[in-house]
């Protein structure tokens, strides 16, 4: 094993490690924005706007992630339009996290007391601000433990998009590890920046879940 | 895409929706298996090796299967592992599905009230039997759902297989994609193909859910399996 040459390589693997960091902290807002959107129009009582939302579920939850990506990288030049690479990651890592974003969500929605949107409702409330004010905010709490493993997730799923050319940490790796034909130790060091972030996440998520049981 | 054209890929597609099913099958009963064995070893062992298996699980889960892929099947001949891409590709997929299977099992362990597994004790039954018949029963009643998901999960795992040139059903579209330069109308097969694929067994697993558990009259609550 010549690690040496892992840390002659560290400012590099860093700057992929970066970007794994940006796009799937993005992915994460993006979906959440995209689950509350979804979870809502699942809620609604208009048919048509519910099952439209249940076959956003159903696609994004049902095709392997890489086979979305690759379809979503054909479907971008084959429709015209013009995203940079990180934006294109961004939007396909918060369309497929926004889908079980949506179920984490309705999961939530389940565990609300049914008379709290009675009491809304008697009391006036429109449906939006029901949902905005009476809801979101205790949907948000109540996701919280299963939404930190959904970043979790959404860190693993980054490495996809290696497969389609942006270079974060697993494309770093992989260029060293051709470049100087020592695999092994380039792989286990890219498994070693996902492990050490995704451990440090599953802890504050520990951590999180404790603090909120207390209240 | 005429219909010539496609009709001359017929084979190669057929071949490669083969080997994700074969794949998908021999992963899934190989993680299945070793992620019980680990979970049993877990229960029973001392501290160090529950802390080492407690440390084996963890990784598993918090590193991307490609990476995975990568360090078996680019690393492994630096350390003098040489696999062929369908073995090397299973045998990760078996260690990355396993530490999800030892934690469905686990859970499903504590399901089990420790009165039943005390009260076999106490009738003398002997440790073996206690799993087989006291533990398990119970367990795999209450993990079915987590269990039939992931099995579910580890279909899709397979399509990562095409990347170490695994020849799967990804793989002989990503083919077809290139050489036709159809590759958009391809790939958007390929996820369509996919989308059925998981919501039949999604359905299948639903029912089969419904059938083991009918003594407790549950809702369905199989999925379609994570990220």
């Amino acid at each position: 094993m010549h690690f040496d040459l892992v840390i002659n390589a560290l400012p590099f693997l860093f700057k992929g490690f970066g970007l794994t960091l940006l796009v799937s902290v993005m992915g994460t807002v993006v979906g959440t924005v995209i689950g509350v959107a979804i979870c809502a129009l699942r809620w609604t009582s208009i048919p048509a706007l519910s099952r439209l939302a249940a076959l956003y579920i159903s696609y994004f939850r049902g095709v392997p992630l890489l086979v979305q990506l690759l379809v979503f990288y054909n479907f971008l030049p084959y429709a015209g339009i013009d995203l940079s690479p990180i934006a294109a990651a961004i939007c396909a890592l918060g369309m497929v996290g926004g889908a079980y974003m949506a179920e984490l969500l309705r999961g939530a929605l389940a565990a609300i007391p049914k008379g709290q949107v009675e009491a809304g409702v008697a009391l006036g409330f429109s449906p939006i601000s029901i949902g905005r004010r009476l809801l979101l905010p205790q949907m948000l709490r109540l996701a919280t433990p299963a939404m930190t493993n959904e970043l979790i997730l959404l860190v693993k799923a980054s490495s996809l998009v290696s497969v389609v050319g942006l270079a974060e940490v697993t494309r770093v790796s992989q260029t060293f590890a051709a470049s100087t034909l020592r695999p092994m130790e380039f792989y286990l060091a890219a498994g070693a920046f996902y492990l050490v972030t995704n451990l440090f996440l599953a802890y504050c998520g520990a951590r999180l879940e404790r603090k909120m049981a207390r209240r | 895409m005429d219909m010539n054209t496609l009709l001359s890929y017929l084979p190669a597609l057929g071949r490669g929706l083969w080997i994700t099913l074969v794949c998908w099958l021999v992963a899934s009963v190989g993680g299945v298996a070793l992620g019980l064995v680990i979970a049993l070893v877990q229960r029973s062992a001392a501290a160090p090796l529950r802390l080492l298996i407690k440390f084996y699980i963890e990784a598993m889960r918090c590193t991307p299967l490609i990476v995975l892929l990568f360090i078996v099947y680019d690393g492994g001949p630096a350390v003098g592992v040489l696999l062929d891409p369908i073995p090397a590709g299973i045998v990760v997929l078996i260690i990355h599905g396993s530490a999800y299977f030892a934690e469905i099992f686990r859970g499903g362990f504590q399901a089990v009230p420790a009165g039943q597994i005390e009260a076999a004790n106490s009738l003398g039954m002997p440790p073996l039997a206690i799993v087989r018949r006291v533990l398990m029963p119970g367990a795999l009643t209450a993990a079915m759902p987590s269990l039939i998901n992931m099995v579910i999960n580890v279909c899709k795992e397979t399509a990562l297989l095409s990347i170490i040139t695994v020849g799967d059903l990804t793989f002989a579209v990503q083919n077809m994609a290139v050489e036709t330069f159809a590759a958009f109308e391809s790939l958007l097969a390929l996820a369509l193909g996919y989308w059925l694929l998981i919501e039949i067994f999604s359905r299948l697993g639903q029912r089969a859910e419904r059938r083991i558990n009918r003594h407790l009259r549950l809702r369905g609550a199989t999925g379609k399996g994570g990220l």
